[in-house]
């Protein structure tokens, strides 16, 4: 097994475990850091790829990673918002009872 | 596969795996920042200097106390001591299971990451900037006005209008 | 006279030619890792006693200026209280509250005092005495100093003490606001410097015209990155007059209330280890670093005058400490988001302005009003606006 494949498996295991996280728990912020978790194993990707691949000198995985953790930032504060403003109007955050889109 | 590479994966997945599955939400999120910090010294490992610091600065420092803030915020809630629910548990795991051995059979037999092992590329500060200022500045802006947009919604989202309404 | 030169340069390489002297009785496999133990050892070692240095000229510092003596019974002039006061804490009972959490309330002041010593590896305190002369610098002294926000919450909140919640609260509510001024007043310096490497920008200052230097504090930008740099610096080490984390009148330690002993010490350590390294980028990025105040002092070591700068700050942290109140939570956030981020934006402008004119007089001027009229501007505007009213509690609700 060489370099690349390991950094892949190991990628590929915390995607499995970011989205084990996401399908199983009940509270909402868990659910989104389990997302967060994905999009990071998706970074470790392009990352592996671009120090392994054909291509370095470009730079676009690393111009990828740059790009897609600003845009994970965004999206937890987005999120993490979302989940404030629903707890406010339903008291819980738990995903199972927030069931209703009327209030 | 080097010995730091198996302590890093090791840390990594330990910390994520913990983040995933411990009971206690903030502790789930401390578990999660181990996580983080440990991918962040994979890519210093891979020679990304600069995508390691903004790793740690980004999730460590900003994602991983905001989702602290959200869990001290709401943690009133009575549900989050009630154990998540069996079936889900189970379903879930099985899922992610099978998409891992998906994904791992893909990448074992895969012919694209059959690679040697090239030199270590350069990527310092100058040409990230150089990059981001010329081929990348469009992207660039972009994601200026995305997280503008970004701070400002989440704002306006999280605040409280129960008192403008008094 | 080239003796005489050789002999000073000698004597500004010491530490680095002693430490190579050292390491060439060892075997080359062993070198690097010999040579990075050697350096962590001396850097822990000179600022501990700094700190321990520090907290003497504090007390005594605060004492004359409240009129009384100070520490003055532990040795000649209480030079021996530092050390009287590290015994105390070490033989005091270590008392963990019954609810907190172990495991948390144990790491999180190992956690603050190994991420304020972190920063120090990209400082360079003198002439090539830097451990790591990283490309992207500057950017990992900030991620560094984000992580010491989780040590602070995990401290207040596995107390399960609601002054160490709140105090921890108050803290990353007022670390993260001014972590955003203290970011961009210092990308001006990265800016007209062209890199993130801390060495790479003391080198391009330490160069001089006549006798002067070319520090970045002397320019329009580089003064008032100085000064907004060093306001947020006193509110990220929640000093005083920022310091309501820790307001002793109103949450009693803040989120260090719980922590007794050695520990408490620790968070003592961190805290002052943090402010040294946060005024040492200060002085790495705006002050020239290890280089003299003028062309005709350079023959003495550079390390000098890094300590003389890093000593001079902390003499105006306490003088401050010394003068000012403590400022209320919504004042403090207003100054974060209203002036400082706002001044910090427009600095921003004037450097790009400044390195697109071309050098001259009407640089100045132009760059000068540019920072100063929106400063008062913005400053009368702010309190015009203020309406005096009676106070209410709306942070403590």
């Amino acid at each position: 097994m060489n370099s690349l494949q390991s950094y892949l498996l190991l990628s590929s295991l915390l995607f499995s475990i970011g989205l084990a996280g996401a399908l199983t728990r009940r509270n909402a912020i868990l659910v989104l850091i389990g997302i967060e978790l994905m999009l990071n194993a998706a970074n470790l990707n392009f990352i592996a790829f671009w120090r392994y691949g054909p291509a370095p000198e470009v730079l676009t995985g690393i111009m990828f990673t740059i790009f897609s953790i600003s845009i994970a930032a965004a999206e937890a504060a987005v999120g993490l918002s979302i989940i404030l403003a629903a707890y406010r109007h339903s008291r819980t955050t738990d995903l199972d009872q927030m069931n209703s889109l009327k209030g | 596969m080097t010995t730091s590479f198996m302590i890093l994966a090791v840390l990594t997945v330990a910390g994520t795996a913990a983040a995933m599955g411990l009971r206690n939400a903030v502790h789930c999120v401390l578990a999660l920042a181990l996580g983080f910090a440990g991918i962040a010294m994979l890519y210093l490992q891979l020679g990304a200097q600069f995508v390691g610091f903004t790793q740690i600065l980004v999730y460590v420092g900003a994602v991983a106390i905001l989702a602290v803030f959200a869990i001290m915020m709401t943690h009133n809630d009575k549900s989050m001591a009630l154990p998540d629910s069996h079936s889900a548990w189970v379903a879930g795991c099985i899922v992610a299971v099978a998409v891992f051995a998906v994904l791992a059979r893909a990448i074992v037999s895969s012919s694209a990451s059959a690679q040697t092992q090239p030199p270590q590329p350069a990527a310092t500060v100058q040409q990230i900037g150089n990059a981001l200022m010329h081929r990348f500045v469009m992207p660039l802006e972009i994601m200026g006005l995305l997280l503008t947009a970004a701070l400002i919604g989440a704002v306006v989202i999280a605040m409280d209008r129960r008192e403008e309404m008094k | 006279m080239t003796h005489l030169a050789l002999m000073t340069q000698h004597l500004d390489q010491i530490f680095v030619l002693t430490s190579h002297w050292l390491l060439s009785y060892l075997p080359i496999a062993l070198q690097p890792l010999c040579s990075a133990i050697l350096s962590v050892a001396a850097i822990i070692i000179a600022f501990a006693t700094l700190f321990a240095l520090t907290t003497l000229l504090e007390r005594k510092g605060l004492g004359r200026m409240q009129n009384r003596y100070g520490p003055n019974r532990v040795g000649p002039c209480g030079l021996f209280q530092p050390l009287a006061d590290g015994v105390k804490s070490l033989t005091k009972e270590d008392i963990v509250p019954i609810r907190a959490d172990r495991a948390v309330h144990f790491m999180a002041p190992v956690l603050l005092v190994a991420a304020s010593f972190m920063g120090y590896a990209v400082l360079p305190i003198g002439r090539n005495m830097v451990m790591v002369d990283m490309n992207a610098g500057v950017l990992f002294f900030f991620a560094i100093g984000s992580l010491m926000e989780l040590a602070v919450f995990m401290a207040g909140w596995s107390s399960r003490s609601k002054y160490s919640l709140l105090g921890a609260m108050r803290a990353i509510a007022q670390m993260i606001s001014y972590e955003v001024p203290l970011v961009l007043a210092s990308v001006v310096v990265l800016m007209q410097a062209g890199s993130l490497s801390t060495v790479a920008i003391v080198n391009m200052q330490a160069t001089y015209s006549g006798i002067w230097p070319h520090w970045f504090v002397f320019t329009p930008w580089g003064f008032a990155g100085f000064a907004l740099f060093m306001i947020a610096a006193t509110a990220e080490s929640n000093r005083s007059p920022f310091d309501l984390p820790e307001g002793e009148s109103e949450i009693i330690a803040g989120y260090y209330t719980e922590y007794s002993g050695f520990k408490f010490a620790l968070f003592f350590l961190g805290e002052y280890i943090g402010m040294f390294a946060t005024s040492g980028m200060a002085i790495t990025l705006f002050l020239g670093g290890w280089s003299a105040p003028f062309s005709f002092l350079t023959w003495i070591p550079s390390y000098f005058w890094f300590f003389a700068k890093l000593l001079t700050i902390i003499s105006v942290f306490i003088w401050i400490r010394g003068t000012l109140p403590r400022l209320r939570m919504d004042q403090l956030m207003n100054l974060a988001w209203q002036f400082m981020l706002p001044m910090t934006l427009l600095n921003l402008l004037t450097t790009g302005i400044w390195h697109f004119m071309l050098p001259g007089f009407l640089r100045w001027i132009v760059c000068s009003t540019m920072v100063i009229v929106p400063c008062i501007l913005l400053g009368s505007g702010l309190k015009y606006k203020k309406k005096f009213q009676i106070r209410t509690y709306h942070f403590s609700q």
